[in-house]
């Protein structure tokens, strides 16, 4: 069947079987493999991304369900030129090894960080609870939350003083 | 960075490789697409142990997309051998291994048929239906039951389930230092069973080129090319040239990444019978019934001191679980990896260790981060802090006054190793200091008797790493070599290419080798690539594990790269009419010492090596150097762990509160690495003591089949990681490195269960439990304990 869905900005339709995941879309019928799959029981949150701004586990989500939504991937947040704050702070805290969850992770926090700003050590590990990384222990990866926070804080302050 | 003063060895620096890994723009195997490609789906036994008396391929034939069915028969007519071992030990037992299975199935997830369609949809639906008949056979789960009288036999060239017998060590000189003991503790521990999960999913995509005869696989690797090897040599008998390896982005490995997995030759066989691309991406549940799974030891240990606490012996008696069927390690991982690390840091005059090695109805066990040594820590370190216990000593000054001192490396063990080098006290002071001991000791006597206990677990590991060389392994039984490579090209441009055969999945060498390097050229490390994991572009090598990227790899790597500054220093002083003993390579410019003026930039020489238009008389044209390293000896990091856990005694909740760590890995390339490293492995090793557990039923039915019943470590049950180190230089390889990528979890497992079993101790004299320490088993020892001691509430309330 037919389904239209926003993905980073962009209208894409595609004809899909009814039962094709959001991630399996996402992966194989656009071609974004920056989403990943890591289990098959909604656990790990590789796949995460933004459904109209929520951050979703894509593998939870039928694509049919995402008809006529928005969709944000990690290709969609920044680029290599232009980072998100995350992946820089990611990059900076070397908060990723063999990368393979960070997407993922990325996309988690970003949405902690736009429902709080400040948030402390407990509040990230709490908030990040359902994104499994095997190699960095996590460590880094509060590290990293909190170097994005800073910077995000820092540059709404610049803002708020520019306008 | 023309001026080169500081060195980028040593430098925190941040990664090359992140700029893609954080844009979503890396490229893990399952992100390959290619033309015309079909999706495998593996059928998979769900009996532990069972004969195939049927499979009938019509039963799915027809379903939609599907396109061809692959029995054991079908893998066996196409000409495919079984998965051989790569470590033979003297008369080892070896049941044959085949890619597809032949009649019988030995564990639930051994690959009974494949299915291939269009879609992987399609592929798994087909999967799921396909009709087999199976006779259900009597199967058995656990290494010393299937060591029992009539047990089932698993397979009928394996009797009585023994696939080896193995010691080491002077049993003689260990009964003597028995006798003369002043105290004995004994304990029986089982290490158990855990499996890698990696993030990533195995996945492989093969294509078979009718016109050159070629073979591609791309798959998740950690050492292209022993893939390559075992696949054409061993299992498709095809040559060797014919089949190119690409590992590509790998999404961790711990080791399970190593092994020649079934999946492989089936996806090859099957492009090549099919005539198109096939791929196969395992799901999560997949992995956990076949990838290769870690430990599964029952010990008992005895350790015997003399009245001043010094010991005098170590006793081990070991079964190894080694699973269905022996797979590439398999043999050396409870053998050479753990038999010889049983000294540990201690001056034991004797130890002795007699391990049986045990095939069951479960999933095949081998390397899993640490491969031997962590489980030899665990037995140690339990062991000795049993004995501090027993001895009223303080567990950190009971190790004390028993390390090997540093005068008097190198250090022969009656284990067979000859440690390098090391200094064992500064770590373990450094640790205390860090974690406050005094103070947490005093918390702890605080604490006694609330309804929180406090524990306190140090422990001092030493790790064998820098895996090769390749003469001693042979002896031992390696079907290999272990030495490393290394190609640098310099182009003409000046820019540089390197290319090993280490293989990153994590570990950061595309920031590592070029740190090295752009030292060793000094240039800026912007115009230099690290190259890796492709067979088909780098010279042979033999991949990452045992943490030998940096002192086998990065070894090979710094002699290429002294090739290469030889070489620019005779064209330089060719090009500056100079004799080559009056040129300096310093500040990144070839330079006339005493003639200020006078020098050649690396690119100048990088240039004219190419251009040919003048070069000193008889040398050959380009830039470009191959070393092969092979190592004299191991590499012995170590170090001390302190772990700090907060029990519950209402709910027997174990919280991992503190954790601190100083190692020793010899200098550090890239701090900020190599401490990422650390983190990881603490927190895989501490899953594996509060959390992790491979747990089969009596029959082998698996019971932590999904993340929904393993439980990983997640972000908010650990707490940040204190971690500082020490640098003892290894003597042997020319960066003086050691290894780092396996120390946390060969510690911090152990560094876990003490301090949850020293909190019991002070709470309750419980002298050991078994892992993991789940809340339940923790409540019910507390709560049986106090009632033995009378002290419990009543008994019924
Ligand atoms: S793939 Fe979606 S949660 Fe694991
Ligand atoms: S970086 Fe490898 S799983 Fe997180």
């Amino acid at each position: 069947m037919n389904v239209t869905v926003t993905v980073n900005g962009k209208a894409h339709t595609r004809d899909v079987e009814p039962r094709t995941l959001l991630v399996h879309f996402l992966r194989e019928n656009l071609g974004l493999t920056g989403t990943h799959v890591g289990c098959d029981t909604s656990q790990c949150g590789a796949c995460t991304v933004h459904l109209n701004g929520e951050a979703v586990k894509s593998c939870t989500v039928l694509a049919v369900q995402a008809g006529g939504m928005e969709v944000t991937t990690i290709e969609g947040i920044g680029t290599a030129a232009d980072l998100h704050p995350l992946q820089a702070g990611f990059w900076e805290k070397h908060g990723l090894q063999c990368g393979f969850c960070t997407p993922g992770m990325i996309m988690s926090a970003a949405e902690l960080l736009r429902h709080d700003p400040d948030p402390s050590e407990a509040t990230i590990r709490h908030h990040l609870e359902g994104n499994y990384c095997r190699c960095t222990g996590y460590h880094n990866i509060v590290l990293a939350v909190q170097h994005a926070a800073a910077a995000m804080r820092e540059r709404e302050a610049g803002q708020a003083a520019d306008d | 960075m023309t001026d080169r003063t500081e060195k980028y060895m040593g430098q925190a620096l941040k990664r090359k490789e992140d700029p893609r890994f954080i844009t979503g723009a890396g490229q893990y195997t399952d992100d390959f697409v290619l033309p015309g490609m079909l999706h495998a789906a593996m059928v998979r036994s769900p009996y532990a142990h069972a004969r195939i008396t049927g499979i009938d391929k019509s039963s799915v034939e027809e379903m939609p997309g599907v396109v061809a069915v692959l029995t054991g028969e079908d893998v066996a007519a196409a000409g495919a051998g079984p998965i051989p071992v790569g470590w033979l030990l003297p008369d080892l037992k070896v049941p044959p291994h085949h890619a597809v299975a032949q009649g019988e199935v030995n564990h639930v997830g051994d690959i009974v048929a494949v299915v291939v369609a269009e879609t992987r949809a399609q592929a798994e639906d087909a999967a799921a239906l396909l009709a087999v008949d199976y006779d259900a056979l009597p199967s058995v789960a656990l290494g010393s039951a299937a060591l029992e009288e009539g047990a089932p036999q698993v397979h009928d060239d394996v009797p009585g389930n023994v696939a080896f017998r193995w010691e080491i060590g002077d049993e003689a000189a260990l009964n003597e230092a028995f006798n003369r003991a002043h105290k004995t503790v004994k304990v029986k521990l089982r290490n158990h069973r855990l499996v890698p999960n990696a993030i990533e999913p195995r996945a492989s995509l093969a294509q078979f080129s009718p016109a050159s005869g070629e073979y591609l696989l791309y798959t998740t690797s950690q050492n292209p090319h022993i893939h390559r090897l075992i696949l054409a040599a061993f299992v498709l008998n095809i040559p060797e040239h014919k089949l190119r390896v690409i590992s590509p982005d790998v999404g961790g490995g711990f080791g399970s990444k190593i092994f020649q997995y079934q999946e492989e030759v089936v996806v090859l066989l099957a492009a090549r019978l099919l005539g198109k691309p096939i791929k196969w991406a395992a799901r999560r549940s997949e992995s956990f019934v076949s990838d290769m799974q870690g430990r599964d030891h029952e010990s008992e240990a005895e350790l015997a001191v003399d009245a001043d606490g010094r010991m005098l012996g170590l006793r081990v008696n070991t079964v190894a679980n080694l699973g269905a069927y022996l797979t590439l390690f398999a043999p050396a991982v409870p053998t050479y990896l753990y038999g010889t690390l049983l000294n540990g840091v201690y001056k034991f005059p004797a130890v002795h260790a007699k391990v049986t090695g045990v095939v069951t109805n479960t999933v095949p066990v081998d390397a899993y981060r640490g491969a031997g040594r962590p489980e030899a820590t665990y037995l140690i370190e339990r062991t000795v802090d049993v004995m501090a216990h027993e001895l009223g000593m303080d567990p950190a000054e009971f190790r004390r006054i028993n390390f090997i001192q540093p005068d008097e490396f190198p250090y022969q063990t009656p284990v067979a190793l000859v440690y390098d080098s090391g200094n064992y006290e500064p770590a373990l002071d450094m640790a205390l200091d860090m974690m406050k001991y005094r103070e947490l000791r005093a918390e702890q006597e605080r604490m006694k008797g609330t309804n929180k206990i406090l524990g306190v677990g140090v422990i001092s590991y030493l790790e064998a790493c820098g895996l090769a060389p390749s003469a001693l392994v042979g002896q031992l039984g390696a079907q290999a070599g272990q030495w490393e490579s290394s190609l640098v090209r310099v182009h003409p441009t000046g820019k540089v290419e390197l290319y090993t055969g280490s293989h990153s999945h994590g570990q950061g060498h595309e920031t590592a080798f070029p740190q090295i390097a752009a030292d060793e050229l000094q240039i800026p490390i912007e115009d230099i690539d690290l190259i890796h994991g492709d067979t088909g572009r780098m010279p042979y090598g033999w991949g990452t594990y045992g943490s030998r990227s940096a002192a086998v790899g990065g070894s090979a790597l710094k002699m290429a790269l002294q090739k290469i500054t030889a070489k620019a220093k005779k064209i330089a002083a060719h090009l500056l009419e100079a004799s080559e003993e009056d040129i300096e390579h310093e500040g990144g410019v070839f330079r006339v010492r005493g003639a200020p003026g006078q020098q050649k930039t690396f690119f100048d020489v990088a240039l004219m090596a190419h251009l040919a238009h003048s070069l000193p008389d008889g040398m050959e044209p380009g830039l470009e150097a191959t070393a092969f390293y092979d190592p004299k000896n191991f590499v012995y990091p170590f170090g001390t762990h302190v772990a700090v856990v907060e029990i519950d005694t209402d709910t027997g909740v174990v919280k991992l509160r503190d954790y601190g760590c100083v190692d020793d890995c010899g200098p550090l390339i890239n701090p900020l690495i190599a401490e990422g490293q650390v983190h990881g492995g603490i927190a895989q090793g501490a899953g594996q003591a509060l959390w992790e557990d491979a747990a089969y039923d009596e029959e082998g039915n698996f019971l932590a089949g999904t993340f929904m019943e393993y439980a990983v470590p997640r972000a908010d049950d650990l707490p940040n990681f204190q971690t500082d180190h020490t640098v003892t230089p290894s003597p042997h390889n020319p960066l003086g490195v050691k290894g780092i990528g396996e120390a946390g979890t060969i510690a911090s497992t152990a560094a876990v269960a003490n301090a949850v079993m020293d909190a019991l101790w002070h709470e309750c004299r419980i002298a050991h439990l078994d892992m993991p320490y789940t809340s339940e088993k923790v409540w019910r020892a507390i709560r049986e304990a106090r009632q033995g001691a009378g002290m419990g509430q009543a008994a019924d309330d």
